[in-house]
Parts: C-alpha cells; structure tokens; sequence
C-alpha cells in the first residue's frame, strides 16, 4: 500500500502546495478559435492553463475571454509582453487583483527577434514579486546559475526555455536541463518554450523537467485536439522514462543474446 | 476634467469615481482590473476613488497567451 502512495505522490505534481495530476501547463493563445481551444485544452488532461494580461480596448464591447475556459482549470497568469522589471510588476499585481491568485508565470523580454528572456530584469522582478507573497514561475535562458539565483528570490520553481518561444525547434541545449536536474535536485523545473512535437515534450521529461508548458506547438497544429492528446502521452512516457532510469550510452555494441551455446 | 484610460485622452464632465467610469465605458467590472497613476486600486475601493484631473488609468482584462502572444501597437501594454 505504502508503494502505491509513493508511486501516486511521485506522479502527482505540486507547485507551492498545489497538487496538479498532469504534468502539462498549456497556453491559450494562437487558437484558431474559442472552440478548438478548449477542445485542445480537454484532450491535454492539463490542470493549469496560462492567460496574457492587456488593455482592455475601449471602442468595441469585448467577450471575456475567460469565460471560455473550463472554470476546472488553474489560471496562471503571464507577464508575457513585457520588457522591464518594472512592467512586469506592474502586470502581475493588475493580474493578481483582477483573479484573485498569487500564481504568476514572470516573463521579462529582452530582445524582439528572440524573444529571450532579459535574465537580469526578470530576477529583479522576481525578488519583489516574491516579496509581495506572489508565487514567482520565472521564463529564463537555461542557465545554472541564474536558475539558482532565481531560486534564491524565492520562486516556486523555475521555467527555462527549451528553445526560442514559438519556434518549435525542440530541446537545444539537452546537457543544460540534465546539469540543471543534477545539480538542483529540489527544484521544480518547467521547461518552458520551444517544444514542437511529442518527441520534444518526452526529451524534455527524460531529461528530468517536473512540467512542461507549451503553447504553439498545441494551437499551430493542423489538428491541436489530435496532438493534445499527443503531448499528454508523451509528456507521461517521458516522465516514466525518467523515473525508470535510462539505460547508459555506449559507443559499441552490447549483445543482448547469451554468448554461450552458438552452434557450431 | 481630462483623464487617460489606457494612453487616451477622455474628458468627464464631472466627478467621477472609478466604478462609475467603468458603468461610462461599458466594461465587464467583474473581469478587469484597474491601476490608477501605476497603483493597482483594489476592487472595493473602486466607488469611492474619485478622479482627478491628468489622472493616468490602465483598465486591463485577460487574452489568449502562452508567451508573448502576437499583439497590435494599440493592445501594447503601458506603451503611452
């Protein structure tokens, strides 16, 4: 019995004393409409969905978006868009009055061709997020050191990216996320950004990621039911691969066969 | 009085608070929220925060994102 509960809280996945059952965190943007997004959202099993904070436009009456969301789900808002500490304070306080929760997925922008995160401005905005009692998910370069200091502020786990935002390019730094793993055993580690297709999201769990948040690779699909359901298998073979322990590479061959008794 | 609700220029013929601005503008009170000259004002406070001439409003609501979603110049945040 005692195994079962081991096996059960291992599988589950907590973020500051929250317990999700999926490993998936998917984004809401870039759908081709409110139908298909929360078809995908439903195929995906995830437990949190991320929502972008903007003005509200004052010359057209506007759906709240938000009423198409599966009431379910956690909403994890994002500071995505800004390009200082101070904006993205500024979001997540308007974010944090507008859905009373202290979740914030912290994204400071520093390069517009890029979209890399501007490590610096996002840990100054993390100290006094943290300060005010948010629940800090930083998006940063997948960097050991910074991953520390932001751990060090305080954050409730941390998101670096597997690759540029939107371009489906697939983990590109594996060694990183496996240094990361190693070296911050405790950590809650998101990869977030980059991930393409189901292949992707397995690297990623294989390599040791808690989660995996993603966006595009979802909502550009021809199909981003079908491959919501893709994700969520991956992400779950991933995270088995993962706990099972992989096998160690080796340059030549192993035989599998017993070398004894050939004939002759 | 002139104030600016999200980088505009709008002029109130008399006192108003900010829960009385948001019933002017036809917004979804129950799913935005309000920074008055870069303070968030919290939801109970709204009736009885009175505007002030040159006061800076940012009325914000949720969109559709994962991370830095595609946006037009007018949706940019804080980009008076």
């Amino acid at each position: 019995m005692s195994t079962a509960i081991t096996a059960k809280a291992k599988e589950s996945f907590i973020i500051a004393g929250r317990e999700f059952t999926s490993r998936l965190i998917i984004g809401t943007g870039k759908y081709r409409s409110y139908e298909e997004m929360r078809s995908a959202h439903s195929a995906s099993g995830a437990g949190m969905v991320t929502v972008a904070v903007r003005r509200v436009p004052l010359d057209r009456s506007s759906e709240s978006f938000l009423d198409y969301l599966d009431p379910a789900l956690q909403i994890l808002p994002n500071t995505a868009g800004c390009y200082s500490a101070e904006d993205a304070v500024r979001t997540a306080r308007l974010a944090r009055e507008a859905l009373q929760t202290d979740l914030v997925k912290l994204e400071v922008i520093g390069d517009q061709t890029t979209l890399f995160p501007d490590n610096e401005q996002t840990l100054e905005a993390a100290r006094v997020l943290v300060k005010e009692g948010f629940v800090v998910l930083p998006y940063f370069n997948d960097d050991l050191i910074m991953a520390k200091k932001l751990l060090d502020a305080g954050c409730a786990a941390i998101m670096p990216l597997a690759a540029p935002i939107g371009s489906g390019l697939g983990v590109q730094n594996p060694a990183n996320l496996r240094i990361m793993r190693e070296q911050l055993p405790g950590a809650t580690i998101i990869v977030d950004a980059g991930v393409g297709t189901a292949s992707d999201a397995a690297v990623a769990m294989e390599l040791g990621a808690d989660a995996v948040l993603m966006n595009t690779a979802i909502a550009e699909a021809q199909d981003p039911a079908k491959m919501a359901t893709a994700m969520k298998l991956a992400i779950q073979a991933g995270r088995l691969a993962y706990m099972a322990g992989r096998m160690p590479k080796r340059l030549y061959a192993s035989a599998s066969s017993p070398l004894q008794g050939v004939i002759k | 009085m002139r104030v600016y609700v999200n980088g505009e220029s709008k002029e109130l013929s008399g006192p108003t608070s900010l829960a009385e601005l948001i019933t002017q503008l036809d917004l979804p009170a129950a799913r935005v929220a309000i920074e008055l000259n870069r303070s968030v004002v919290r939801r109970n406070e709204w009736s009885t925060t009175t505007l002030q001439d040159d006061d800076l409003i940012e009325i914000v609501h949720f969109v559709g994102g994962g991370s830095q979603p595609q946006i037009t110049q007018n949706d940019f945040l804080f980009s008076v």
